[in-house]
């Protein structure tokens, strides 16, 4: 039987080609944990087929937070075998997982019966024609639900939810097709973990990493948003166009990635704070304008889903390769913003930080999402407002003459908004002097690039430059940024729970460095693992060019496209430590 | 009857629109009068000069908006309609005009001259055609002909020049009409008309370079007044230019597009929206 470290923590598996219902069935069995109390994760694999090809979901469900999936799967349900070779590689199964699947489908691929999980056979497509309607991926839903603990009253509740009221032949035939499955799981009880809910889920919410983006910049106050259609950033501006409609905001399809950072830069040129969303390559086309941004002085939000590079690599899996163009991809000294969030939840509060930086700082942030927490739909704690809004130092009434880019001691000078009588003035990226005068003087250069790096590294960004796990005197640290701080999370609450103690350090501000603060949070380290997910270790290169790392270091990175799991990081740093 | 005719409002002159930067352009240069008829349309429309924003991408007549007191972007090549629809859709009761080259325009911003006209916000762009690139020391643009001799293309490009009106009206826009540098008036009753006109509003203006194609000169023997009132036919329209001599000054077509504009009338909360996420 399977049995993790944590017994109240479950990973299943369903897999079946287009139209099979993959995706439904797995949906809805995490709506159901949600609305049972349980906590949650779940990530879809699909084949390249644009619509209708093989799909796998994966969700992992628990009685406590989580942020990755974990190492195995303690269950797969396959509705039909097609192409599931393609995702072999995701299905981590062993000799204590379970294979549940329809005879009728014929025997299990070679690629799977390989890792020696144990094969249940179930008739889910002749039970489905029991029911009037019924349909084999409910069957399953049901079965999965019974297995693993989950009450009827959540599943009833979420695929009415999913199904709608305004389909009652389809939700009956579905939840006579669940109960079913139920009756027939029952009688494997035992086979897998069971959660045994609370059923007590205080504020919780369901929510993919895109939709955190899209919220988090609407908390702040983005109200104008200009996009071009790239996976795996598509969902946010989808998201967001009703969203802002309703808001009285306007979200406008670009007609490529170079009119969508322009529109937003003129929106908020015009006081609007405004938003883009793209992936690597739209970002590659952005990167001149982004340093309009700069030399301008115009806030502007960039956010980019990293999805396997260079090129389109792939477009629908997960990378961290971005990081070097983010960082250092701008032609000319353009200093400016980079953040990263740390989980699904987080691309929420560092979305929202990240245009509360923009406006503060004048300055074009970009927020580096990833693949993997973008399209990750996730039970979370109703995520809190931070209170971080859009707050542009503006010249209401200006003084003659107006001077555009003043040179101050905080760097940010009062910006006058179109319509306002006294303050115009033409942004530009030519360099210029205070006023906005072009001018190729040695000086006015000398002083507006001092102004623009001064702005930024004078700022106290405060604590949520990174998130600092320490418990003490560790003499090991994982540094890492992004994604895998999710399972680097679970990776050191494991050694600790073996009595090893080791250090966390997420960076969330990825420019401009903060070396001193860095310097603060590894006090006393010895050994520094670097975690991240590119094969050129662009975050390792970019910690040794702009920090002083203390001891010895060791790199921990891969590259795409499968995401890291706790037990990769966990076996790397038992390796290290003595 | 237009506004250039009517008294002009007496604290807008079109002096009043000028700022103190002395314009980067050779001597003789078209874009000089562009600039005047600019001036002169703003004051016969009366308009603030806080209310207008003038957006423009590189090259020579892109330099225009730090002549003006008024809002100005100088953003980089060729994206200045797309800065111009982000502002204007943000900000609708702005005055936007979009200025610019052919080069600008037709070239490097191309994608985004057919998407603007498709698109049909209401902005007012103004390529200044002088068929050649200035800044660069005389490269030739879309617009040039194809015999012209260059030291990047001697001999000639060979190639069909653009037809941007044509390609204007094929797109969608919604008004276009030619002008010429050397009638600052003209010109100027063409931009008051672009102005007021709703929707995506094209007005092409032959602007001699005096220093790179000095032939260009001889243009004012050639101009004359279109033979015809506008339409709102773009078809009707198409005709008249293709078959045209390329000389013909005036509106040529007038549309009847309704503009791009979204409503920015908030109907919903955040409150509501984030609802949608609870378990």
């Amino acid at each position: 039987m399977a049995q993790l470290e944590d017994p109240v923590d479950v990973s299943i598996a369903i897999t079946g080609s287009g139209g099979a219902g993959v995706m439904t069935a797995g949906t809805v069995l995490l709506d159901a944990a949600a609305a049972a109390g349980c906590h949650g994760l779940m990530t879809r694999s699909s084949g390249p087929q644009i619509r209708g090809g093989e799909a796998a979901a994966l969700l992992r469900l628990a009685t406590r937070p989580i942020e990755s999936h974990a190492d195995r799967l303690d269950l797969l349900i396959a509705l039909d075998w097609a192409n599931v070779q393609r995702f072999a590689a995701e299905l981590a199964l062993d000799r204590a997982s379970v294979v549940l699947a329809d005879p009728a489908a014929g025997p299990p691929p070679e690629a799977i019966t390989a890792k020696g999980a144990r094969l249940v056979e179930l008739p889910l497509a002749h039970w489905a024609k029991s029911v009037p309607g019924g349909r084999a991926n409910m069957v399953a839903l049901g079965v999965v639900g019974a297995l693993i603990g989950l009450p009827e009253a959540p599943l009833a509740a979420a695929l009415e939810r999913f199904v709608g009221k305004a389909h009652p032949d389809a939700l009956t035939a579905s939840l006579a097709a669940v109960r079913l499955g139920a009756a027939q799981g029952g009688a494997l009880n035992g086979a897998v973990p069971r959660l045994a809910p609370t059923g007590a889920p205080e504020a919780r919410w369901v929510i993919s990493g895109n939709q955190a983006t899209g919220l988090g910049a609407l908390r702040a106050g983005v109200r104008f948003v200009a996009g071009y259609p790239i996976t795996p950033a598509t969902e946010i501006l989808e998201w967001m166009a009703p969203a802002l409609h309703g808001l009285g905001g306007a979200l406008v399809q670009a007609e490529d990635e170079l009119a969508a950072i322009n529109m937003v830069l003129g929106a908020s040129y015009g006081g609007t704070p405004a938003l883009t969303a793209t992936s690597g390559p739209g970002l590659a086309l952005m990167l001149e304008a982004i340093g309009l941004g700069v030399a301008a002085e115009v806030p502007a939000v960039v956010v980019d889903v990293m999805r396997v590079g260079p090129s389109t690599g792939i477009p629908t899996r997960t990378e961290q390769a971005d990081l070097d163009i983010a960082v250092s991809g701008l032609h000319g000294d353009a200093p400016h913003i980079v953040v990263a969030p740390l989980s699904v939840s987080d691309c929420l509060g560092t979305t929202q930080w990240a245009v509360h930086l923009a406006e503060a700082l004048q300055v074009p942030a970009i927020v580096l999402s990833d693949q993997s927490l973008a399209q990750a739909r996730a039970i979370v704690p109703r995520p809190p407002d931070l209170g971080l809004t859009a707050r542009r130092e503006v010249a209401h009434a200006p003084a003659a003459p107006y001077q555009r880019y003043a040179v101050t001691a905080s760097g940010v000078s009062p910006m006058s908004l179109p319509g306002t009588p006294g303050g115009q003035y033409t942004a530009d990226g030519l360099e210029h002097g205070a006023s906005g005068i072009p001018s190729s003087q040695p000086q006015d250069h000398a002083a507006q690039l001092d102004k623009r790096a001064r702005k930024l590294t004078q700022f106290d960004y405060g604590a949520r430059w990174a998130e600092i796990d320490s418990v003490g005197d560790e003499a090991i640290a994982i540094v890492t940024w992004g994604s895998p701080a999710g399972p680097a999370r679970e990776a050191v609450a494991r050694l600790r729970r073996q009595g090893r103690a080791v250090r966390l350090v997420a960076l969330r501000l990825l420019a401009p460095a903060l070396p001193e603060r860095l310097a603060a949070a590894l006090r006393g380290i010895e050994h520094i693992v670097v975690l991240e997910q590119s094969h050129g270790a662009q975050f390792y290169r970019y910690l040794r060019a702009w920090y002083d790392l203390p001891g010895a270091t060791t790199r921990l990175n891969r590259p795409g496209p499968l995401a890291f799991r706790p037990g990769e990081i966990h076996r790397r740093l038992s390796e290290l430590l003595p | 009857m237009t506004a250039l005719d009517m008294v002009p409002a007496p604290l807008h002159a079109p002096k009043d629109y000028r700022s103190a930067v002395k314009p980067v352009w050779c001597p003789g240069c078209g874009d000089y009068s562009v600039l005047m008829a600019l001036q002169k349309a703003f004051a016969a429309l009366a308009l603030p000069p806080e209310s207008i924003a003038v957006v423009s991408g590189i090259g020579c007549s892109s330099r225009l908006p730090a002549y003006l007191d008024c809002y100005g972007f100088h953003g980089v090549h060729g994206r200045a309609l797309a800065v111009a629809t982000g502002l204007k859709i943000a900000r609708p009761a702005l005055t936007v005009v979009v200025v610019g080259g052919d080069g600008d325009g037709f070239s490097i911003g191309g994608n985004h001259f057919l998407h603007a006209a498709r698109r049909n916000v209401d902005l007012a762009y103004i390529v200044m055609d002088n068929r050649v690139y200035g800044m660069t020391k005389g490269q030739p643009s879309p617009t040039t002909e194809p015999d012209w001799d260059s030291a990047i293309a001697p001999g000639g490009t060979g190639l069909r020049p653009f037809q941007p009106m044509v390609v204007a009206l094929a797109s969608g826009a919604n008004f276009v009409g030619r002008g010429f540098a050397s009638d600052p008036n003209g010109c100027a009753r063409i931009i008051v008309e672009a102005i007021r006109h709703p929707g995506f509003a094209f007005v092409e203006i032959m602007s001699p370079c005096v220093t790179f194609r000095p032939d260009e000169r001889a243009w004012k023997l050639r101009v004359h007044p279109t033979d015809a009132p506008p339409t709102d036919d773009p078809a009707e329209a198409a005709h008249r230019i293709m078959t045209g001599d390329g000389f013909g000054l005036g509106v040529i077509y007038a549309g009847t597009r309704a503009p791009y504009q979204p409503a920015l009338a908030a109907t919903s909360s955040l409150a509501a929206l984030e609802q949608g996420f609870a378990v």
